[in-house]
């Protein structure tokens, strides 16, 4: 006799994946910061120069993004198989696999595996899941100190900021303010440091080269995996990740469970998308791989964690599940006008930008990030720029009807945007109704003058606060179609 | 050739000069255009605003009473846009197969302005005359939605006495974006001062595009300024021919 256990429910996302306040409060705070939009408006004209150059040299751009987009929706549609490769492959190859529901999960799984060594502190790549999961807070409550040694994720960290940018977490800081962070928080630094690039990342050099020499633990995250032999793979500019791959016993990475592809050439479409999106260069400087552990040679131990954290939820939308496609390059965050003015902050997600308005309302659930599907004027220029050609604006507008059609099922009472909504599509479905409703729209013409409104009550108060809006006209076009054409068609 | 225009239910509204100047240029160029009244709207602002339920009579409306013309001529680069790729998605999401394959057979009709122009008419001249000093912002439904690239610049060029300039970052949105402006007003207007300052940088008397909805948000600011340049959609320019009509 089999006992019911009910249907089995994707775990939801927790986590750093949504702010305190919705995205248009959080926007204009950040809008007001002018230091902030010369910083965002610099760096991302000049990433987005360079992105447009290494990619024109490709005959074969185009075809390259179909592979990628084909690859992972193959990988997307047979995940389950696949992770239990890399499982296999990995266990094989002297490595350890565990299954990480959500972020709580998947803390408690790394801390202890931390304190099983009884190491106090542990050196990490720059990982923005371990951001996601808030890694660094759970393992000092367990007294145990993490070392960003990535420069941008030093940056946030010794600022006690966060990320706001997924390639360049601290893309909001120039450098007058790192050199004020550094001179404030790093133990023992140059007094008279500048702000020179050469400066700045030697002192950076000076106050990690001791912790990548003691630390026994390292803690990543992927860019790929793998499944055909179980090999993790990190690309990084620095080669401080290379350190902290290597130099450690124990090699700690998480990895969300949508990272895993089928087979090693698939890298070969992936190794020429990946650089020349995200940080506009031909090849990135370090490329790590690793395949479980190699006696004598590297971390003894070695530690996969596959997280899901709302990835598993996000699948099961046939639609949706495109944003799992992302290789977390960010050049969607660079062409786009919102995250340029904005910043990554206002997002309130560790995935700022267009393609953070449509993963992150995925993994917590659309009700809990409601306003980042609306975070977006649909321009495009993310779809045109994504080197995996995932419909950002079409997936932007997918989330707003399911955001819709959720919230017409959770309230008995309809919102005022939902009533005028179907008032205007019941008008709208009726040529009178229609030819009604603009004759009613004249009595705008009362509060025109010289051809323009000032002025208009609630919700286009929001238009008027700075734009002004045309006077309606004395005649429509069906008028003057009738008047001078009759009933003819 | 007998040609439907669908004027939009923004330019029927509270633009209609854009609805007779396309009128009167097709006309011109010897095309038999008729205006089925039975038209209302395409139905994007519901789409785009989550709202696909309320859009579905529309899609099946814009089918219907479009449905038999040779060809369906926009004074709209998003509305086109909203047609060719979101009506049969709309049809399929509530399992309405018939309706999609009318809705892609009505698309693969309809045409923006320009695109009609170059593609179908095969015209870059089309006998137009505006002396002023013309800047032209690609909407981004134009641009990224229908890619009709640099025809809408094509046929400006062909304009007697236009003195055409270029638009500094042309390529960048202007905020507008439909509900976006209301919703998220302070981020859509942080986007249009940026377009105001390309805009007033060229010097430009008029700023033109293919979309009334850009325009009435460019034009909105520029006005709200007193800036002393104005938009003018493009039908009204090559409709334009110095003799006062």
């Amino acid at each position: 006799m089999s006992t019911f256990l009910g249907i089995p429910t994707a775990p939801r996302g927790v986590g750093h994946l949504r702010g305190d306040e919705p995205f248009p409060v959080a926007a204009r705070k950040a809008l007001a910061n002018t230091q902030l939009r010369r910083n965002l408006g610099k760096a991302t004209t000049t990433i987005r120069a360079k992105r447009a150059a290494v990619v024109a040299e490709l005959p074969d751009w185009e075809e390259l993004r179909e592979a990628g987009r084909a690859i992972k929706a193959h990988t997307m549609r047979n995940l389950g198989h696949y992770l239990t490769e890399l499982e296999s492959q990995v266990t094989a190859r002297g490595g350890t696999v565990h299954w990480a529901r959500d972020a709580i999960e998947a803390n408690r799984i790394v801390t202890d595996l931390v304190k099983a060594t009884g190491a106090a502190e542990v050196v990490k790549v720059k990982s923005i899941v371990t951001d996601e999961i808030g890694l660094n807070d759970a393992l000092a409550q367990a007294g145990i100190h993490a070392y960003e040694t990535d420069l941008a994720e030093l940056i946030v960290q010794l600022g006690r900021d966060r990320p706001s940018h997924i390639l360049v977490p601290a893309i909001h800081r120039n450098r007058a303010e790192i050199r004020d962070i550094f001179l404030r928080e790093m133990d023992g630094v140059d007094p008279g440091l500048t702000d020179t690039p050469a400066a700045l990342t030697e002192a950076a050099r000076l106050h990690l080269r001791r912790a990548f020499l003691s630390a026994r633990v390292g803690i990543s995250g992927a860019n790929f995996a793998v499944a055909e032999t179980g090999t993790l793979c990190v690309l990084e500019s620095e080669g401080n990740g290379r350190m902290c791959l290597t130099l450690p016993d124990t090699l700690i990475t998480v990895m969300g469970i949508e990272k895993v592809v089928p087979a090693w050439r698939d890298l070969d479409v992936f190794m020429q998308l990946l650089p020349r999106s995200s940080t506009g260069e031909r090849m990135n400087p370090y490329t790590s791989m690793w395949t479980g552990v190699t006696p004598g040679d590297g971390p003894q131990e070695f530690h996969l964690v596959l997280l899901d954290n709302g990835r598993t939820a996000a699948l099961a939308d046939q639609t949706g599940r495109q944003a799992l496609h992302c290789i977390r390059c960010s050049a969607c965050l660079n062409v786009c006008p919102v995250y340029e003015r904005t910043g990554g902050h206002a997002y309130g997600s560790v995935y700022p930008g267009p393609i953070g308005a449509v993963l992150s309302p995925q993994l917590t659930g659309v009700e809990d990030n409601a306003s980042l599907p609306y975070a977006s004027s649909l321009c495009g220029a993310c779809y045109d720029a994504c080197p995996v050609k995932i419909d950002i604006p079409s997936l932007l507008v997918h989330l707003r009807a399911r955001h819709v059609e959720e919230a017409a099922r959770a309230h008995r009472v309809a919102s005022p945007e939902s009533v005028t909504m179907a008032a205007a599509s019941w008008v709208m479905a009726s040529p009178s109704r229609w030819a009604a409703a603009q004759r009613a729209s004249r009595l705008g013409r009362v509060v025109g003058r010289g051809g323009r409104i000032r002025r208009l009550p609630w919700p286009l108060s929001a238009w008027t606060a700075a734009r002004d809006a045309p006077e309606p006209p004395a005649q429509t076009f069906r008028q003057w179609w009738r008047a001078e054409r009759g009933d003819r068609s | 050739m007998r040609v439907a225009l669908f004027v939009t239910c923004l330019a029927d509204t509270l633009f209609p000069d854009v609805g007779k100047a396309t009128v009167r240029l097709l006309e011109r160029l010897g095309q038999q255009v008729e205006f089925p009244q039975a038209q209302t709207c395409c139905g994007q602002m519901h789409v785009n605003t989550g709202y696909l339920r309320d859009a579905l009579p529309l899609v099946r409306r814009y089918a219907e009473v479009l449905g038999g013309y040779e060809a369906i001529v926009v004074p709209s680069g998003s509305c086109t846009g909203s047609v060719r790729h979101q009506h049969a998605m709309v049809a399929r999401h509530y399992g309405d197969e018939d309706l999609a394959r009318r809705a892609e057979a009505v698309a693969s009709r309809t045409f923006e302005l320009s695109e009609f122009l170059t593609d179908v008419l095969g015209l870059e001249d089309v006998g137009a005359y505006y002396p002023h000093r013309v800047t032209y912002h690609p909407t981004c439904h134009s641009l990224r939605l229908l890619r009709v690239g640099d025809r809408p610049l094509r046929l400006l060029r062909h304009v007697a006495g236009l003195d055409l300039v270029e638009l500094p970052d042309a390529e960048v949105c202007c905020g507008f974006g439909g509900t976006f402006a209301v919703k998220n007003a302070d981020v859509s207007t942080a986007m249009l001062a940026d377009k105001m300052r390309s805009v007033l940088a060229t010097r430009a008397e008029v700023c033109t595009a293919g979309d009334s909805s850009c325009l009435m948000h460019i034009g909105g600011g520029l006005s709200r300024l007193n800036a002393g340049t104005r938009t003018v959609h493009l039908a009204e320019i090559l409709a334009s021919t110095g003799d006062g009509t």
